[in-house]
C-alpha cells in the first residue's frame, strides 16, 4: 500500500505527521476500528478487573484458536467458529466457576482445565487440517492495516449492542461484583449475571483480537482498567478514565506503528504497560507521602481520602 | 520413542507435583502465564544468537519471580489486599499485565528475528508453542529429564513449609516461616518446570498437564501427601497413555492426546466427587440409623478410584 510513496518518516512537525497519517483510507479505518474496540474493551475490561476474572478473559481469548482452526477445517468463516467456541467457553466457565460455593482455587483450576482442553482441540484441528494456516500469525498478533469499511460497521454495531446490554446490566452487575453474598441475599441473580457477563466479555475479546491479536487483547482489556482502578476507586470517573486511557493507547500505538517497521501490538502493549507502571508508582509515592504526614505529630490525618466503592452503591 | 518416554515421564512427574501446589494456591493463571512467557524467551535468545534453552529458562524464572514480587507488593486498592486467598485473587491483574507486556516483547523479537534469519522464525515459533516430543534427541531428553527431576526434588523439599504457608499464612508468618521468600521461590521453581515442560508438550499445552491431574487429585483426596503423589501418578499416567494413543493413531498429535487424557482424568474425578457427595447427602437425609455404617467421603472416593 505504501509502494510509490516515499518511506514515511517521523518529523518534529506533529501536525504534518498527523495529516500524513490521515491521508490514507486504511489508516482512518484502523483508527476508527481501534477507537471502537478500545471503548468496548475498556468498559467490559473494567468489570473484568473488578471481578478478578482476568484468567477467564484470557481463556476466552484462547477460544479463538480452536474456533478459527475448526472453522477452517469444516470450511466456514472463522468468525462463526470463534463465536461458537467463545459461547461454549463462557458457559463452561460459568458452570464450573459460577457457583458461590466454589472456592477460589477450584475456580482457577476449572478455568485452566477448560483452556487446556480448548488448546488441545485447536491443535488437533490444525493437524487434521494438514495444510498451512496462513492466518495463524494474524490470529495471534493481529492485523489492523486491512480493516475494511464493512468491518468497521460490524464492529460499531457489535460494540453498540454490547454496550447497551452492559448499560442495562451495569448496576446489578456492579453490586454482584463488589459483594456477591449481599447481592444474592437481595435477590440479584448472581450466577445468571456472571454467565451473561462472560458472554459479553467473549464478544469484546473477539472484537479486540481483530486489532491486537489474540495474545495481546490484555493491552486494551486489562491495562487501562487496572491503571484507572489504581488511580481512583469511584466507579464513574474510573470508567471514564479507563475509556480515555484505552483510546489514547490505541491512537499513539497505531501512530507510532505507521512510522516504524515493528508491529502495532508491540507498541500498544508497551505503552499500556508503561502507563500502568506509572500509575502504580504514583500511587506508591502518594502513599509514602501521606504516611509521612500522618507520622508527623500535630498534623491531622486525612479522613476518607476516597470513599470505597461499596459506599457509593449502597 | 525411548527419548520421548524418558523426558515425558519426568516432565509429567514435575508438572503433577508442582501442579498440586499451583491448584492449592490458586495460581493456575501464573502457571499459564509462565508457559506463554517461554515463547518470547526462546525468541529473544534466538534473536540474540544464543542457545534457545538459555532464553527459555531465564525468561520463565525472571517472570516467575517478577509476578511474585509485584503481586505481593499489593494488587490494586482497597479490601482485596487482605490475606491468603484474596491475595492470590489480587495477583490476577498483575499477572495479566506482566504477561501482556512480555508477549508484546515477543512480537517485537519475532519481527526482529524474522528480519535477520528469514523464513525459519514461523516454524521455530510453532515448535515452541506446541512442543515436539518426538523430535527430542538423546542428549536433550536426558537434560530435560534431569531438570524435571531436580524441580520435583525441589518442590518436595519445600513442600512442608509451603503447605503451611498456603493453608495458614498468618500462623506460618507468626511462627517465623519466610512466607514471602517461599512464594517467590515457588514461582521461580514453577518457571523451571514450565521451561522444562515447554520442550516436551509445548508452551500452550503445558497447562493441561499442570492443572488436570492436580485438580483431579484435589477432588479425590483431601490429604496433602497422598494428593501430591496421586497428582504425580495421574500426570505420568496421562503422559504414557497419550504417547501410546498417538502411537496407535498416527493422525492424533501427541500433545493433544496427552492433554485430552489429563482433562479426562479431571472430568472423571469431578463426576466421582459430585456423585459421592450426593450419595452421602441423600443417605444423611434418609435416616439416622445408617450413619455409623456410612463410609466417609474420602474412603468412598478411594475405593471407587482404585
Amino acid at each position: 500500500m505504501r509502494a510509490g510513496v516515499a518511506e514515511p518518516t517521523l518529523t518534529w512537525n506533529l501536525a504534518r505527521d498527523t495529516s500524513e497519517v490521515l491521508k490514507y483510507h486504511f489508516m482512518v479505518n484502523a483508527l476508527l476500528a481501534g477507537t471502537i474496540v478500545a471503548a468496548m474493551a475498556g468498559l467490559l475490561g473494567w468489570f473484568m478487573v473488578l471481578r478478578r476474572q482476568t484468567f477467564a478473559g484470557h481463556t476466552l481469548a484462547m477460544m479463538a484458536f480452536p474456533g478459527a482452526t475448526g472453522a477452517a477445517l469444516i470450511g466456514v468463516a472463522a468468525a462463526w467458529g470463534y463465536f461458537v467456541f467463545c459461547g461454549a467457553g463462557a458457559l463452561a466457565i460459568g458452570w464450573l466457576a459460577g457457583g458461590r460455593t466454589r472456592s477460589w482455587s477450584e475456580q482457577s483450576a476449572g478455568i485452566g482445565v477448560v483452556q487446556a482442553l480448548a488448546l488441545a482441540l485447536g491443535f488437533l484441528f490444525v493437524s487434521l487440517y494438514g495444510g498451512v494456516l496462513g492466518d495463524l500469525e494474524n490470529l495471534l498478533f493481529g492485523t489492523f492495516l486491512g480493516v475494511s469499511d464493512g468491518q468497521v460497521l460490524a464492529l460499531a454495531v457489535l460494540a453498540a449492542g454490547s454496550l447497551i446490554a452492559l448499560a442495562a446490566l451495569g448496576r446489578p452487575l456492579l453490586f454482584a461484583s463488589v459483594d456477591p453474598d449481599l447481592a444474592g441475599a437481595r435477590g440479584v441473580p448472581v450466577r445468571g449475571l456472571s454467565i451473561v457477563f462472560l458472554g459479553l466479555l467473549g464478544l469484546a475479546v473477539a472484537a479486540t483480537s481483530q486489532i491486537t491479536g489474540v495474545l495481546l487483547v490484555f493491552a486494551l482489556l486489562v491495562a487501562p482498567a487496572a491503571t484507572a482502578q489504581a488511580l481512583t476507586t469511584r466507579p464513574g470517573p474510573s470508567l471514564a478514565l479507563t475509556v480515555a486511557i484505552g483510546v489514547a493507547i490505541v491512537w499513539v500505538g497505531l501512530g507510532i506503528a505507521y512510522f516504524s517497521a515493528y508491529p502495532a501490538g508491540f507498541y500498544v502493549a508497551s505503552i499500556a504497560f508503561a502507563l500502568y507502571m506509572l500509575a502504580r508508582a504514583w500511587v506508591w509515592v502518594r502513599g509514602v507521602h501521606s504516611s509521612q504526614r500522618r507520622a508527623a505529630p500535630g498534623v491531622e490525618p486525612e479522613m476518607g481520602a476516597g470513599p470505597p466503592a461499596e459506599g457509593v452503591i449502597a | 520413542m525411548r527419548n520421548a518416554l524418558l523426558a515425558g515421564t519426568f516432565v509429567a512427574l514435575a508438572c503433577g507435583c508442582s501442579g498440586w501446589f499451583v491448584v492449592l494456591r490458586a495460581q493456575v493463571f501464573a502457571g499459564d502465564a509462565l508457559s506463554h512467557v517461554a515463547f518470547p524467551g526462546a525468541l529473544a535468545a534466538a534473536a540474540a544468537g544464543i542457545d534457545e534453552r538459555v532464553g527459555l529458562f531465564a525468561a520463565t524464572v525472571l517472570v516467575g519471580s517478577g509476578i511474585g514480587l509485584l503481586g505481593l507488593g499489593g494488587g490494586g486498592s482497597g479490601p482485596t489486599r487482605a490475606s491468603g486467598v484474596r491475595g492470590s485473587a489480587a495477583q490476577d491483574t498483575a499477572i495479566g499485565i506482566v504477561f501482556m507486556f512480555v508477549l508484546g516483547l515477543g512480537v517485537f523479537f519475532l519481527t526482529l528475528f524474522g528480519m535477520s534469519a528469514g523464513g525459519g522464525a514461523g516454524i521455530q515459533a510453532a515448535h515452541t508453542l506446541f512442543g515436539s516430543i518426538y523430535g527430542l534427541g538423546a542428549g536433550e531428553a536426558r537434560v530435560a529429564a534431569a531438570v524435571a527431576l531436580a524441580a520435583t526434588v525441589g518442590t518436595l523439599a519445600i513442600a512442608r513449609p509451603l503447605l503451611f504457608v498456603s493453608l495458614a499464612a498468618d500462623v506460618a508468618a507468626a511462627r517465623g516461616v519466610p512466607a514471602r521468600a517461599l512464594s517467590v521461590g515457588f514461582l521461580a521453581l514453577l518457571g523451571v518446570v514450565a521451561a522444562g515442560a515447554t520442550q516436551a508438550v509445548g508452551a500452550l499445552l503445558l497447562l493441561g498437564l499442570l492443572t488436570g491431574p492436580a485438580a483431579a487429585a484435589h477432588r479425590l483426596t483431601g490429604r496433602p501427601y497422598a494428593g501430591i503423589a496421586l497428582a504425580g501418578a495421574l500426570a505420568v499416567g496421562a503422559m504414557w497413555g497419550g504417547l501410546a494413543l498417538s502411537y496407535a493413531v498416527p493422525r492424533l498429535p501427541p500433545s493433544t492426546a496427552i492433554v485430552a487424557l489429563a482433562v479426562g482424568v479431571y472430568a472423571v474425578a469431578a463426576l466421582v466427587d459430585t456423585w459421592t457427595r450426593r450419595q452421602s447427602r441423600s443417605s444423611e437425609a434418609h435416616g439416622e440409623t445408617s450413619s455409623s455404617a456410612r463410609p466417609s467421603p474420602v474412603d468412598a472416593t478411594t475405593t471407587i478410584a482404585t
